[in-house]
Order: C-alpha cells, then sequence, then structure tokens
C-alpha cells in the first residue's frame, strides 16, 4: 500500500491504496466521484479525462501514486456556488450531448483547449483539439458549436472578474 | 407554439447531471457486499472443449466461485434466444443451434465464454482466471461468410447443416425475371456491406443482486429494453419469475441497437448472484466490448437493376449472404430479412423486387440489429445502384432519381410496405438547392486545379421505423408484439410522472415527453418527470430502438393523455357544477362553454384526489392512466443526403467538405433533438463509408478489437452538417411523428461512396474507403486523368 | 486552495479492487542515483509518462515487481539551448517541447513534430525519454533523433542516434540504464510530415528530413519492419539537390516495409515519397 494525499474538487484527499489504484479508480472509487468515466483500455476515448494541475490529462493512464502533491480537478468541481462553468452552459445550450458518457472527459478537454489556445477558436482548431475524445452520439457538430460558446463565455468571465 | 410545447427546441432537462457528473451509469452503481465476475473467452475460434480444470484457480485468494458450462446445464439454465422465427423458402423453420450463456462442450468464436470466476475483487477474479487450465482441440474455423455455406466447410452447429440458418426470399421471382428479360439496360453490382462493432461508449455492465429474504431477484444492466429482457430471462432463460424479479437499466451510455440484446454475461451475473447468495458485478473492458457484443451488417450481395429505354425502373433482383456470427442473437433473424428486403423499393416506383437472402453461421461474434439494422443495408444497395444506372445510361443521377420517384401516396410496394405519405421530389429540390449541385462542376474545376478530385453523391434513402401492428409482427415470424405503453399519474398538485416502456439513452425522451405532457395540460415542464428503465416502476414496455420512442411511445403517451383529459373533465365538470360535455380544455383551463367559469388543471387534479364534489360511486377519485399504442402501420422517415467530398489523389486521403441533409419525420416534437439525432446518425453512417470495419483474420482473431485499430470517428473526421426537414405528417399516429433516430447511418454511406465514385470516375470502391482503398481505386484512373 | 474541506477519502476499502493489472511495488526516488539503484532488483521497470508501459499492464503485457517512478527525479528535467545543441531532460512532456519557445527558435520542425504525438492529453503526461526508450516503431520521436543525428544521453553514456534504435521496442539501452538527455544538433532545415494511422494515430508512416551540418538525413519511422530506419536513396538525391522535385524519379523499395490491416507495404513506400516530398517543400 502507498500513501497518497492530493487536491481534489479544492478539499484534500488521502487515502492508503494499492499501488495498482489509476487515478480514475481513486476518483470514481475511493472518493465517489462518479461523473469521470471509463470508456476504453487503451487510452484513446478521453471520457477519463481530469485536469493534473491545470491540465488535461487521461486518468485511466495515470498511477494515482504518481499524482501525488497534485491538485485534481474533475467535472463535479466545475460548477461553483451552484453555477454552472460557461463550457458546461454551453454544452447545454448547444445540445453538446445525448447519452451523456462521454461528456465529463469532452467538457474538461474543451476547457484545456481554451486554457491552451485561447477563446478564439476556429471550428479546425476545435476539431483537432479534441482528437483524444470520442464521442459515438452527437456526431461532433454540437460540440464545436458547444466549445465555440464555451471559450467566448471563458474569456467573458474572466474579462468580467478582471473587471472587479 | 410556446417555449416549451410541441415544436419548441427545449434544452435538455437530463442535461444537467450529465454535465456535473451526477449521471448514474452502471459502472457507478455498486451494492453492498457485491463480487465481481471475469469471464475466461475462448482463444480460438473454433474447437471443443475436453477440460476445464479449476482446481488450482479455486485455491487462488478470493474466488468465491467458478462456473462453467456444466453447472449452468446442471442448474436447467435455458439458452438465449432468437425471438424471430424466419421460414425458409421451402417452408422449413429456421435451423439454430443452441446458444448457452456458458459454452457447453465447444467453443464458436473468439471471446466466447468459457468460464465465469467470482472474487471478492476484479483483479483476483482475473488472477484465478489465469490459473484455470483448459483443453482445446482446435476445429478449422469458418470465417468467409461468402464461403461459410461451401460442402467442405467445419460445422459450427449440428442443427444447421452447412452453417445455414436460412434460405429466405421475398417478392415475385417470375414476374421480376420477366421484368429483367425485356429490360432495355441492366445494372449489375456486387457490393459488401461491412462489419460493424457499435461502440456505445458506455460499455457493457450488470450487477445481478439476489436477494434471499424475499427471494427476489434484481439484475442492474445496460439494457434499452429492461422489459424484454426481463420477460426473456424469466420465461425462457427461467432466472426467476417476472414477478420476483426486478430489472433496472439506469442511465446507459448509447445503446445503437447493441442494448436491446440478451447476452451471456448479464444472464450469468444474474443467475450467479442467485447460486452464492451475493451481488455479482461485471463491467466489460473495450476489448471485451469489441469482442462480444454484438455486431452489426456483414452482408455479401449481388444485384441487378432493370430499366426501360426511358429510365424507368422497371425491376430489381438481390441476392444477399448475412452473416449472424457463431450464435443467433435476440433478434438477428429479423435483421437480414424483414427489416432490410421490405425496404428494397427505396423511394421509388419499381413494380417487380425479388430477394433471397441466406442466413449463415460463422466463427465470428453474433451480428445483430446496429442502428438501422437492415435498412442501411437496403439504402446501400438501392442507392448504389440508381445512381450507377444514371451514370451508365448518361443520365443525371438526380433525374434519374426523380423519373422513378413514388409520387402518389398509399402506394404498396411489391414488397410488403405500404408507403403512407412522403414528398421525395420536394426532399430532393430543396437539398439539391442547399447543396448547390448545379454549382458542383465549378467546384470540381477548382479542386482539379489544386491537383484534388471532387466529387458529389445524392442518397436518396427511405426507412420504415416505429415497427408496427403487432399483429402483422406475429405473422412475420416476431415473438413480441410491439406496441408501447404508457402510464401517466397526475398528483394532487397537479404535477405529474410520465411512465413510459422506452428508455432514453441518448434520445432526449425526458425532455421530448415532457413536452407533449406541458402542452396538452398546459402545465410547466418542470412539473413533468419521465420515469423509465425500472420494471418495479413502470408497467411492461418494449424499449427503445428502431427509432420507436417517438412515433410509438409517445403515441401511447398521448393516448394515455387523451384518458386523463377526458377524466379530468369529469371532474371540471363536477367542480364548475356544468355537465361534462359542456366543459372545454384549452392551455391548462377547463371552462364552462360560453361562460368565463373556469377552474386550472391543478385544482382539478386536486379536486379529483379530495373527491369532495363528486360521488366516489359514479366517478372514480384520483387522477392516473396508461394506454397501450398498437401502431396501424410502419412510419416511412425518408429524405436526400448529399455528400461533396475532395480526395487527394497522392495519399487517398478523403476530406468531406459537405454535407446536406433534407429530413421528413413527419412533425417534430423537437428539432433541437431532431437534429442531434440527424448529426450523430451521420457520423456513424460516414464511419462506415470511411473508417470503420471489423477484420477477423483467417484463424477468426478479431484483429480490429481496439480503438488502436478498429476506426472509430473523431472530431477532425467530420465537417459540420447542414440539416434540414420538411414536414408530411405521418398518417398513423396521433402526433405525426416518423422517428429520425437512424435516419443519418442510413443515408450517409451511399452519400459518401457515391461521392467517392463520381471523383474517381469508376465504380469499384469498398467500405471503408479508408486512404488506401481509395489510392488504391485513384491509381486505376490516374492514366485517364493524366490524358485529360 | 481556494478552501480547506474535511478530509475526503477514508482509508481504501477493502472491498474495491477494480485493477487490470498485477500486483507490483512503488518507488518515487528523489534522486537520479535512487532511481538507478532501484532499477538494479529485479523486475524493476522504470515508470515516465506511462502512456504506453501503463496500457500494457492494464493488458497485463507487462508484469514488473517494481514500479520506479521517476517524475521526482531533478536530473531528468530542463529543456535549454548549449551552443549549436538543444538539450532537451528525458522527463520533458510532448507539450512542453511542442510550446516551448527555445524549441520553436532552434529547431521548429521538432515543436511541430511534439505538437502532434498522440492527443492533448496525452502530450500532457507523455516524455520524450519514455517514447525513445520504449522506440515504437509508430512512434514520432525517433525519427527527429535519428534524422537529426542527436545524441542519447544516458546515466552511463552517450549513444548516437545511429546506434541507439535496434528494432522493434529494441534500443541500445541496457538494464539498468537510463535516459536522461536528449541532445539534438541545430540543423540548418528540417520538417517532419506524419500521415497519421486513421484509427490509432500513431505515424503509419512519418518522414523526418534534417539538412545538417553533415549533410541530408532522412528518417522514416511507422513504415519499417525494424523500426525507424534512415531512406538513404532519398538522402542521396537531397544531398546533391535540396527540393522536393530532386524526389520525383526516387521510388522507395515496399521490401522490408509492414504490412498490416492499415496499409499494405506498396502503400507505405508510395507515402514515404509523398510525405518527403512535403517535408522538403515545409522544410525551415
Amino acid at each position: 500500500m502507498v500513501h497518497v494525499t492530493m487536491e481534489v474538487n479544492s478539499r484534500q484527499a488521502t487515502a492508503e491504496i494499492d499501488p495498482r489504484t489509476l487515478l480514475v479508480q481513486f476518483l470514481r472509487e475511493n472518493l465517489r466521484l462518479t461523473g469521470t468515466h471509463i470508456g476504453c483500455d487503451t487510452s484513446q476515448c478521453g471520457a477519463c479525462v481530469v485536469h493534473v494541475d491545470g491540465e488535461a490529462i487521461k486518468s485511466c493512464t495515470a498511477l494515482a501514486a504518481s499524482c501525488e502533491g497534485a491538485s485534481v480537478t474533475t467535472i463535479e468541481g466545475l460548477a461553483k456556488d451552484g453555477k454552472l462553468h460557461p463550457m458546461q452552459q454551453a454544452f447545454q445550450d448547444n445540445h453538446g450531448l445525448q447519452c451523456g458518457f462521454c461528456t465529463p472527459g469532452m467538457i474538461m478537454a474543451a476547457i484545456d483547449l481554451v486554457n491552451r489556445e485561447g477563446p478564439n477558436l476556429d471550428e479546425a482548431t476545435i476539431r483537432h483539439g479534441l482528437e483524444g475524445n470520442i464521442c459515438r452520439c452527437t456526431g461532433y457538430h454540437n460540440i464545436v458549436k458547444a466549445v465555440m460558446q464555451g471559450a467566448r463565455e471563458m474569456a467573458a468571465t474572466t474579462t468580467a472578474k478582471a473587471a472587479e | 407554439m410556446s417555449a416549451t410545447g410541441i415544436g419548441a427546441s427545449v434544452k435538455r432537462k437530463e442535461d444537467i447531471r450529465f454535465i456535473t457528473g451526477k449521471g448514474h451509469y452502471l459502472d457507478d452503481i455498486n451494492r453492498p457486499g457485491q463480487a465481481y465476475a471475469y469471464f475466461l473467452r475462448s482463444p480460438h475460434a473454433h474447437a471443443t472443449i475436453d477440460r476445464i480444470d479449476t482446481a488450482e484457480a479455486r485455491k487462488s485468494p478470493g474466488v468465491v466461485a467458478i462456473f462453467a458450462g456444466d453447472d449452468i446445464a446442471a442448474d436447467k439454465v435455458g439458452g438465449l434466444i432468437c425471438g424471430w422465427m424466419i421460414h425458409s423458402k421451402d417452408g422449413s423453420p429456421m435451423k439454430a443451434g443452441a446458444h448457452p450463456a456458458l459454452a457447453q462442450g465447444k467453443v464458436r468464436y473468439v471471446g466466447d465464454h468459457v468460464a465465469v470466476v467470482i472474487a471478492d475483487t476484479y483483479a483476483r477474479a482475473r488472477d484465478a482466471a489465469e490459473k484455470i487450465e483448459v483443453s482445446y482441440s482446435e476445429l478449422p474455423a469458418v470465417i468467409d461468410l461468402a464461403r461459410a455455406a461451401a460442402p467442405a466447410q467445419a460445422q459450427l452447429h449440428d442443427a444447421a447443416p452447412n452453417n445455414t440458418i436460412f434460405n429466405w426470399h421475398i417478392g415475385d421471382k417470375a414476374a421480376t425475371d420477366a421484368a429483367f428479360a425485356s429490360a432495355a439496360h441492366v445494372t449489375k453490382l456486387d457490393l459488401v456491406n461491412n462489419r460493424l462493432i457499435p461502440n456505445a461508449m458506455e460499455p457493457r455492465s450488470a450487477i445481478g443482486d439476489y436477494d434471499a429474504g424475499t427471494d427476489t431477484l434484481t439484475l442492474y444492466t445496460t439494457s434499452q429494453n429492461p422489459h424484454v429482457a426481463r420477460l426473456v430471462l424469466s420465461a425462457f432463460v427461467g432466472l426467476a419469475p417476472e414477478h420476483k424479479f426486478r430489472v433496472i437499466a439506469p442511465d446507459v451510455g448509447g445503446g445503437f441497437g447493441s442494448k436491446i440484446f440478451i447476452y451471456a454475461e448479464e444472464t450469468v451475473c444474474a443467475w450467479a448472484s442467485k447460486k452464492i447468495d451475493r451481488p455479482v458485478k461485471w463491467t466489460a473492458e473495450r476489448t471485451e466490448s469489441f469482442l462480444s457484443d454484438a455486431h452489426g451488417r456483414d452482408h455479401v450481395t449481388h444485384a441487378e437493376l432493370a430499366l426501360d429505354a426511358q429510365g424507368k425502373i422497371t425491376g430489381l433482383r438481390a441476392h444477399t449472404i448475412a452473416n449472424l456470427g457463431a450464435y443467433m442473437s435476440t433478434f438477428s433473424s429479423f435483421v437480414p430479412t424483414y427489416a432490410y428486403a421490405p425496404l428494397l423499393s427505396g423511394q421509388y416506383d419499381i413494380p417487380n423486387i425479388y430477394c433471397e437472402v441466406d442466413a449463415v453461421y460463422t466463427n465470428t461474434a453474433p451480428v445483430d440489429a446496429y442502428r438501422g439494422a437492415g435498412r442501411p443495408e437496403a439504402a446501400f444497395l438501392v442507392e448504389r445502384i440508381v445512381e450507377i444506372a444514371a451514370r451508365e445510361t448518361g443520365r443525371d443521377p438526380a433525374e434519374l432519381r426523380r423519373i422513378n420517384f413514388v409520387k402518389a401516396f398509399p402506394h404498396q410496394t411489391p414488397v410488403l410496405m405500404a408507403y403512407d405519405t412522403g414528398d421525395f421530389g420536394g426532399a430532393l429540390d430543396k437539398a439539391l438547392e442547399l447543396a448547390d449541385y448545379k454549382g458542383a462542376s465549378r467546384r470540381k474545376a477548382e479542386s482539379a486545379a489544386k491537383g484534388k478530385l471532387r466529387g458529389i453523391g445524392i442518397s436518396a434513402y427511405i426507412e420504415a421505423c416505429g415497427v408496427a401492428p403487432s399483429q402483422a409482427v406475429g405473422m412475420l415470424g416476431g415473438g413480441v408484439g410491439l406496441w408501447e405503453s404508457a402510464e401517466v399519474r397526475v398528483n394532487p398538485i397537479g404535477t405529474v410522472e410520465v411512465l413510459t416502456g422506452c428508455h432514453s439513452h441518448g434520445q432526449g425522451n425526458e425532455t421530448t415527453y415532457a413536452q407533449l405532457v406541458s402542452s396538452r395540460l398546459g402545465i410547466p415542464i418542470e412539473n413533468v418527470s419521465v420515469v423509465h428503465g425500472d420494471t418495479d416502476k413502470v408497467q411492461f414496455g418494449m424499449g427503445t430502438y428502431g427509432s420507436r420512442s417517438g412515433a410509438v411511445g409517445m403515441s401511447a403517451l398521448s393516448k394515455a393523455l387523451d384518458k386523463v383529459e377526458a377524466k379530468a373533465k369529469k371532474v371540471a365538470g363536477h367542480v364548475l357544477e356544468a355537465s361534462e360535455g359542456d366543459i372545454e380544455f384549452k392551455e391548462g383551463k377547463f371552462t364552462v362553454k360560453g361562460t368565463d367559469k373556469s377552474i386550472d388543471f391543478g385544482s382539478v387534479a386536486l379536486n379529483a384526489y379530495t373527491a369532495h364534489k363528486f360521488n366516489g360511486q359514479e366517478l372514480e377519485p384520483g387522477l392516473k392512466e396508461g394506454a397501450f399504442w398498437d401502431p396501424t402501420n410502419f412510419t416511412f422517415p425518408a429524405g436526400v443526403h448529399i455528400c461533396e467530398l475532395e480526395i487527394d489523389p497522392e495519399t487517398g486521403v478523403v476530406t468531406i467538405d459537405r454535407w446536406t441533409a433534407v429530413d421528413d419525420f413527419g412533425k417534430l416534437i423537437n428539432p433541437m433533438i431532431v437534429e442531434g439525432q440527424v448529426h450523430g446518425g451521420i457520423a456513424q453512417g460516414v464511419g462506415q463509408a470511411l473508417l470503420e470495419g471489423a477484420r477477423y483474420n483467417e484463424d477468426g482473431q478479431l484483429v480490429t478489437a481496439s480503438y488502436m485499430d478498429y476506426c472509430m470517428p473523431r472530431a477532425d473526421n467530420l465537417p459540420s452538417f447542414k440539416v434540414e426537414t420538411i414536414e408530411t405528417p405521418c398518417p398513423s399516429n396521433p402526433l405525426g411523428l416518423k422517428g429520425c433516430g437512424e435516419a443519418g447511418a442510413i443515408a450517409a454511406p451511399p452519400a459518401v461512396i457515391n461521392a467517392i465514385t463520381d471523383a474517381l470516375g469508376h465504380e469499384d470502391v469498398a467500405m471503408p474507403a479508408t486512404p488506401q482503398v481509395v489510392w488504391r481505386a485513384a491509381q486505376k484512373t490516374a492514366t485517364k486523368r493524366a490524358a485529360e | 486552495m481556494m478552501q480547506l474541506g474535511a478530509a475526503r477519502a477514508a482509508p481504501a476499502n477493502p472491498q474495491f479492487g477494480d485493477f487490470a493489472m498485477y500486483a507490483f511495488e512503488y518507488h518515487r526516488p528523489n534522486t537520479l542515483s535512487g532511481a538507478l539503484a532501484d532499477l538494479e532488483k529485479a523486475d524493476a521497470k522504470a515508470l515516465a509518462g506511462g502512456m504506453t508501459l501503463i496500457p500494457t499492464m492494464k493488458q497485463r503485457l507487462a508484469n514488473p515487481s517494481i514500479i520506479i517512478d521517476l517524475k521526482s527525479v531533478p536530473e531528468l528535467s530542463g529543456l535549454s539551448r548549449e551552443g549549436d545543441n538543444l538539450v532537451i531532460g528525458a522527463m520533458t512532456r510532448h507539450a512542453e517541447v511542442a510550446r516551448s519557445p527555445v524549441v520553436q527558435a532552434a529547431i521548429p520542425a521538432l515543436a511541430a513534430l511534439a505538437r502532434g504525438i498522440g492527443d492533448p492529453h496525452v502530450r500532457n503526461r507523455g516524455t520524450i525519454g519514455g517514447s525513445l526508450a520504449n522506440d515504437d516503431p509508430a512512434a514520432d520521436y525517433p525519427a527527429a533523433v535519428l534524422a537529426l543525428g542527436a545524441t542519447v544521453v544516458s546515466s552511463k553514456r552517450r549513444i548516437p542516434a545511429d546506434d541507439f534504435f535496434k528494432g522493434l521496442f529494441e534500443t541500445a539501452l541496457e538494464s539498468g540504464e537510463l535516459i536522461t538527455q536528449v541532445s539534438f544538433p541545430i540543423p540548418a532545415k528540417a520538417a517532419y510530415m506524419k500521415f497519421a494511422n486513421p484509427a490509432s494515430r500513431y505515424a503509419l508512416v512519418g518522414v523526418f528530413v534534417a539538412k545538417t551540418a553533415g549533410g541530408v538525413r532522412v528518417a522514416v519511422t511507422g513504415a519499417g519492419e525494424n523500426g525507424v530506419f534512415r531512406a538513404s536513396a532519398l538522402e542521396a538525391a537531397l544531398n546533391a539537390n535540396f527540393s522536393a522535385s530532386a524526389l520525383d524519379g526516387v521510388s522507395i523499395p515496399a521490401n522490408g516495409l509492414n504490412s498490416d490491416i492499415h496499409a499494405d507495404a506498396d502503400y507505405r513506400a508510395h507515402l514515404i515519397g509523398v510525405m518527403a516530398r512535403r517535408a522538403v517543400a515545409a522544410a525551415a
């Protein structure tokens, strides 16, 4: 067993775990944060994407022990004070989800994309930026629209915060 | 139209839990004391099992139990069934081999279920499984469907000589042959409809949970139709009687047909839970999904089309070999027969059609319904051969279609279907306009100047949804009725629960059903909740597949709402002291005709429950009504999709540049959701055309068993789509709905291949048209192009 | 930290154990010497980004008894220009290489290559050292290392690129030897063109072309039966005339190239030519 401590959605989480525990299992089983999903076993579908120290990673391909001391954000940590994150809202506004299974990973990937590439994203950049996330329901059309809206509104939120 | 009523693009109610990570998919559920199942699977495509030695495995830490085929046989667990009887042309019933949940004496595909290990953790179950010793004697594998029925092949099932399940046919052979004999032109086409793996993003999962105290069995399962699962597992597999058996399908992460069926793993988890008196959980790893989810399509077909000198189609004949895999899955026999051949008339007035279908066993995973199920295979055949006929006879493909369209309704085809309504020419006109069809030649020249090949392809598809009068289903061999049920429970304060036998796993039923209730009863959409997916809560229903939750499921709901309204009028009459016949109901208000005396829906509901204003012997208290809706006909969604693409002849890379869809789904409840369904269907159809193909090697190993090798459509494989509709309301159901869930997957493959072959100038392009396939095909006409 | 909540996780519930992997011990050394000492232990395996190792372990195709997590070894990080070389620490992640102004200025082709590895999430985790030590025959970095004539610096020695790659998943690394850095001589011009496998997005064919002080070097990944290789015919043609048209008559033999469900050898051979011409045209 190894001891692990990390900050998950702004809360300390600590446990003795089997070294085999993947980050996704630590989130789902130890912390009961089941919004992060497992859709494949070859690190390709992206249903498990979370942010570790501000960057998107596939939590099915990281040992929880490797995330010692890290700050982790999952889909459950996005909404603040009962208000959806602009990217979450954009997915609903644009019907960017159907069965919802890939959605948490898709939203986490989309936020990471905006963090990396800025809010003015063209369609090609978004489509390429979602290369690590598979959706079987939507045909991506509405996901692309959602990411565009989410990106704009993330920028607007940041600007509004800066103005305060 | 109100902001939340019928026809409004209401944002989905269910989204909030999904975008916040609060959905409850099956793997999110755990039961106290649960053990984990690991399935030991066959590494061989075809072998006898000579011996299974579990002695070492049983000593492995944490093992609770190990079961194999003998154990379920000893417990008299029934085999998995195929619920649709097909008769061969000689009148004999289909020849189905046994389909045990755990293999008995023989394995028939790689991934077949040999044993289950149940342990206190999944890792320990898996560790122990590695210690099971199985002695196999390998047999030759039958992989190629086209040769499966040949005499010298190995035999999968004693019950099915020559690996042949049935030789079925439909249509008038003599009349069709006569049409060909007098044809001015005959177009011939050999085509392969490539095998696909559905790949819902949520892998299948199950928890069997037996309660010895009440002797009840609960199965949590990733199902599109929990009642059907319970019925089959009760009546045929014999796990528990229905009244002692609860099946729960919670949030389900996509189905596309693959979660209709009753599979071995779910069956074993339920059975084993009772056996060990402990919950048993299993969640597929993606590799297991690839190996053992029912696959789709997999046809080899020869087709011919006869035309007269004016370009009028006079006949169509086809011979299809359909691969059903190693065992007959739940609705496998229906897919290449009644879900396929009756659609071979397409949107066209074809007087003579004849189709033969041979269904064969092979040493591959079972094949069953996958989005569209039979109809994509039919549309691919019809829309490819019509396109080629146009090219061969020097006609514009749009024009050849137009002159052959069915123009008057109802229209009886020679293959069973009675098309009720449609406007095929209207959809074509609109699509050609939106796609700027006239400008295609200019764009082709622009592409050519850049060294690229541009092509444009039309697909004018039709499908049959909302299957269909149960009486007809029975006559065609169906083992079930295909009606749907709904119950509307009005609470005393006027909020409403809808209980539906359909299941929502991406379709948005929680929103669309609430829209219907909201607009009918005049109550806010927030005051409606939709309950589905639990046999203990919901009356028997048939589930969701075949684009039926609108056309059939909402028709049942509409009928139940009629009854609620009728009862509420009676209550309102008592409250308003008027006769029932004088009560009008509009926008949530009951009014006495010609007066300003009125009462709102919520007050009527309260009065129905307080029952103070009427005699409880004359009018029953309460407000709760149920209905079963049996369709009077199939519905016939149809439309035109146009794909325009560019090929890089140096590499074979295909880039879809424009996609135009004009669909006729009848009335729409929520256009936003309808468009989303079309987008997703197109993506799966483009996947079939360009990217996806299940491949077994000659030994029967699935070589596309992960996302490393099975190519799923990703965001950068697809363009944005131009999706519009026309509307001819369906006359056979109260809301005029036709269904939209499968259209894109049916329409897309021929549109893509017609565009590629248009660009290349020849017809020899197989699906999936990967870069290598297209590059090779481009080589064939490279010299010709160079000369131009 | 925005708010300090109560400690959330209880000790591991013994009921959990949805693990696919075999059991192993986990070490996270803080020094290179500590890592090397751990590596001496039986069946020990170094973990860099884990992008290949962890999926392989999940499929039970690898069974190390000890995992040595290199994330905290300071000697393996860093990225700098040292004279005419670009020196990149083994644990540098693909995303860091892709966005580094130092890399973009010195060898833009290398930054572009890193930007095309896997997907964004893989690039945030996968490392250059891990990729090279794994030597997947369809990985991108081996093409850059070989074409640029880089030197792989290990805990024991400096290994020239031409001696480093030994076949499929095989390198010159000996047991107990760790890559610490990779040193890339800065070329006059270079470009990488990748034709991605449509499914896995690994290279079906990737061609790295570099005009270096010692002549033109062309390395091909994804296509060779024995992994990355130098395309001598292309090098000869480009040494004579560094232009795309110089490659027009040069054909690449299919012999020795992979055939699989995604591409036959002759198609790969053809793509090598196409990608090479495009790389030359794009070289900067």
